[in-house]
């Protein structure tokens, strides 16, 4: 049906294929849902100039991460800053499979379907991917994202004595939920620390009620 | 769709590489083997899987938390698995139902293994046949960990099973693999320095690998101190010989045969038995102690000899079971509350002395750890969050910033090994590791000046958590600092009385006009009773402020406060002795909920509760509201307005 709709574009296979993935309906138990949380390592912050280096993305389902389930690619990027290197150790020269942005596109596409979407700073990879598949000549991504920087505050008790933060790192999540920081600073290793400290945000707003997608989502 | 080789399966495989079996895989198998996992979250409580279900296509392995392995029908643990145990195998292997349950015991993370990809390596590798037919032969969840010790529990000492009570007595000992020894011809003053260094009670004499004597502290007491030998005698002039050996195999009630007969406390095991093979292992009374049961004084020792922190969270579901045990025998709550916050408090000192030698350097000026709430008061039957505080001796201006950030990261070490041994942090932060909580004397006189110069609802609320502060750690003239300040600051102070104690009456009634029971009307705990919130609190704080108002310190326990009160006002002894007698009811009562739930006991489902008990709870209450009623009254609180 959403084909009919496009007005004069024809968007390449593997991007009908992923549209039409949302022609099913999201499920409303929270144990059935597919989570994709994800996490990408950039040149910088600069959503016109920097690029994505590595994408790393897992699934979770029914409070598991299967290994096998998840991807991690790096880009091959003409735009490089050096400044960055220390931070994420994704050295260009380093032997690295490295594939194209499209390439990295489609196979992102495949293995998020219509999965909610999980990153820590949502926004921040949201902007970056949508950039990147406007690059392309492609629409916005579909999925429904969650911020587990935003979920994380919903748990905090409410109480004069607690004085909150107005930003949590996803160190400061680490640290909260004693999840090793092994890892730090590659996609993959950040998505799966996001993905732990994920399913025990989950199973704290579950105990506080938050125990429909409805209810997650408001 | 990618290699299977990926950061998760990496950091799985560096995981399992450090346990048996998977310690026998090559490299290349053994991240086959880790890209396959799934990596579960298990809540609290949570059912791994029950006994008599059919065999999942995994088993398990903790990679954090605990899991719990219990028989169904009796309800007797069989074992506390943690960090790299294995479990849920065997029916796999003889496919065959789960014979028991396992639920997480805290929240865990495990890594589920899929049997079928498990499987063919079993059958290649005869490590791996090995190691199963050894754990199913044996029945135990990890044949290796004694030989492995080393490697799985770092420098132990003693094993620590929880399932001593369901074997009683027939389970193999866990004897003391790390054998200190010496040759005859050492010198005592070395061997009792080398003693004192390892922390054991017993020195093995070799020569050629061969055991041919044994030195106890004993010996060194009877021979040395007394002037029998001269401190320059060697191991052979007081060394029992020839050392009585056993094989490695025997049993817990073989053991104690073997040193009640021969009237000696450490026994030396050997390859084979006889003196002739080499010594494998001491088996101390106390090690043996330790298997036997849960008594205070051998979990105290056991706590002090612990050197990680992990090995602490054993020894406390240990506690846990004596805490039930007292209950059941209905052990007075008094004396029941005195050890088990005893063995808390020796837990929560090895956790800061284990913490201390984590630093770098020795504390920069002396400082004390304090407990507060529930804790200080020595009220704190069940795990529950942390609440507590640093402070510290005042230092030059110009280093309290460098002394500050040494005790904030002090107080991260710590709260988070209390956190890895069953204490929950604290939702609302109220912890050392807070700046906020952790400040010198004079940061703390402030502070506790604002507090009672200020006293809105929010001060009160502080001062009430923070003034129950009990010393847990540290120099006592500092904390006594602050409670005699906290005394002259209050002394008199008729405004600040007042907003405590109404505060103390703020805490919402347990009946309702037709006495019924009034229950929690939304959130997770609808329809459910809060003990704590409803009955425990208005007595907690009342008991506060009347004994601030005495100018009485050190005493924090509700119970003795109210005991105190009686001595103190002849005229309301009644009232104060039923309120120590509701105060002690409602904590047991608490507790005992908790047990039956593994929760704090704080929300009670009414249904589940018998006439007897609900009209034991309501006659509670009556105490209750006669005590309200004296606070407000004597500290004219209808006087205040809003």
């Amino acid at each position: 049906m959403g084909i009919f709709k496009k007005k004069h574009v024809n968007h390449p296979i593997f991007w009908e294929n992923y549209a039409s993935a949302f022609d099913r309906p999201l499920l409303e138990d929270l144990k059935k849902i597919r989570f994709v949380v994800l996490d990408t390592e950039t040149t910088g912050f600069d959503y016109e100039t920097d690029r994505m280096l590595s994408i790393g993305a897992l699934a979770v389902t029914d409070n598991a991460i299967a290994a096998a389930e998840s991807m991690e690619v790096f880009l091959n990027q003409y735009y490089y800053h050096s400044k960055n290197v220390a931070i994420h150790g994704i050295l260009k020269k380093e032997q690295r499979e490295v594939i194209s942005e499209l390439e990295a596109i489609q196979l992102l596409l495949a293995f998020l379907g219509n999965s909610v979407l999980v990153a820590h700073h949502a926004a921040f990879d949201l902007r970056m991917l949508n950039e990147a598949l406007k690059r392309h000549g492609l629409p916005k991504l579909k999925n429904k994202v969650l911020d587990t920087a935003t979920l994380y505050k919903k748990t905090l008790i409410r109480s004069p004595l607690l004085q909150r933060k107005e930003h949590y790192s996803l160190d400061d999540l680490a640290d909260k939920f004693d999840i090793s920081k092994k890892d730090r600073h590659t996609a993959l290793g950040d998505a799966y620390i996001t993905a732990l400290a994920f399913i025990k945000i989950l199973s704290r707003l579950q105990k506080k009620g938050v125990t429909t997608r409805k209810k997650l989502f408001k | 769709m990618h290699s299977n080789k990926n950061t998760i399966s990496e950091r799985i495989a560096d995981f399992l590489e450090r346990y048996p079996p998977f310690n026998e895989l090559h490299q290349r198998d053994l991240l086959a083997l880790s890209s396959e996992v799934i990596i579960r979250y298990h809540d609290k409580d949570s059912i791994v899987f029950k006994a008599n279900e059919s065999p999942h296509r995994y088993f398990y392995i903790v990679h954090k938390g605990a899991v719990l392995l219990e028989k169904e029908d009796q309800k007797t643990i069989i074992d506390l698995c943690d960090e790299g145990d294995i479990f849920g195998l065997r029916p796999l292997m003889a496919n065959e139902n789960y014979k028991m349950e396992a639920r997480a015991y805290e929240e865990s993370i495990l890594y589920a293994l899929p049997i079928a990809v498990f499987k063919p390596f079993a059958q290649s590798y005869e490590e791996i046949g090995d190691f199963l037919i050894e754990s199913f032969a044996s029945n135990t969840r990890n044949p290796y960990s004694k030989d492995h010790r080393g490697s799985l529990y770092g420098e132990s000492e003693t094993g620590t099973p929880a399932s001593a009570p369901l074997l009683a007595g027939l389970q193999p000992t866990a004897y003391s693999k790390k054998i200190i020894s010496c040759t005859p011809t050492t010198d005592i003053k070395g061997i009792a320095k080398k003693m004192t260094k390892k922390r054991v009670g017993a020195m093995l004499i070799m020569e050629k690998e061969l055991p041919v004597g044994i030195i106890t502290d004993k010996d060194i007491r009877n021979k040395i101190a007394t002037g029998m030998f001269p401190i320059s005698a060697k191991a052979s002039d007081i060394m029992s010989t020839p050392v009585i050996t056993y094989p490695k195999t025997m049993t817990v009630t073989q053991a104690q045969m073997a040193m009640m007969k021969s009237n000696i406390s450490h026994l030396c095991l050997t390859e084979d038995g006889t003196p002739n093979t080499p010594a494998v292992g001491i088996l101390s009374k106390h090690d043996l102690m330790l298997e036997l049961g849960n008594n205070p004084a051998v979990l105290i020792k056991a706590i002090k000899r612990t050197r990680k922190i992990k090995k602490l969270k054993r020894i406390r579901l240990r506690i846990t079971q004596l805490l039930k045990g007292y209950l059941d025998q209905n052990i007075p709550l008094t004396l029941t509350s005195k050890i088990i916050t005893e063995l808390n408090d020796a837990c929560i000192k090895q956790v800061l002395q284990l913490s201390l030698k984590k630093m770098k350097t020795a504390p920069p000026v002396a400082f004390a750890w304090l407990s507060m709430g529930s804790q200080g008061r020595s009220e704190q039957l069940l795990h529950t969050d942390q609440d507590n505080a640093i402070i510290f001796e005042d230092v030059a201006p110009e280093r309290l910033k460098s002394t500050t950030d040494y005790f904030l990261n002090l107080a991260r070490e710590v709260t988070r090994g209390l956190n890895e041994i069953g204490y929950e942090y604290c939702p609302a932060e109220m912890m050392a590791s807070n700046p906020d909580w952790c400040r010198s004397l004079s940061g703390w006189k402030s502070q506790v000046s604002h507090w009672i110069g200020n006293p809105g609802p929010d001060e009160v609320l502080l001062s009430s958590i923070f003034f129950d502060f009990n010393r847990a750690y540290g120099d006592a003239p500092l904390v006594s600092a602050l409670s005699e300040y906290i005394l002259e600051q209050t002394a008199n102070n008729t405004s600040f009385f007042l907003h405590l104690a109404k505060g103390a009456l703020q805490n919402p009634s347990p009946t309702g006009f037709f006495r019924q029971f009034l229950v929690e009307a939304d959130g997770a705990h609808k329809d459910f009773f809060d003990v704590k919130r409803r009955a425990l609190m208005p007595l907690i704080d009342a008991a506060r402020v009347l004994v601030l108002s005495h100018q009485i310190k050190s005493i924090n326990n509700t119970a003795e406060r109210f005991e105190k009160l009686a001595v103190l006002e002849p005229k309301q002894r009644t009232l104060y002795l039923s309120c120590s007698y509701a105060v002690k009811a409602l904590l047991k009562f608490r507790t005992k909920q908790g047990l039956l739930h593994s929760d704090s006991g704080r929300f009670i489902a009414l249904d589940t509760l018998t006439k007897e008990e609900k009209v034991k709870l309501k006659r509670t209450f009556k105490t209750i509201k006669e005590l309200q009623e004296l606070v407000r009254v004597r500290f004219q609180v209808s006087n205040l307005l809003g």
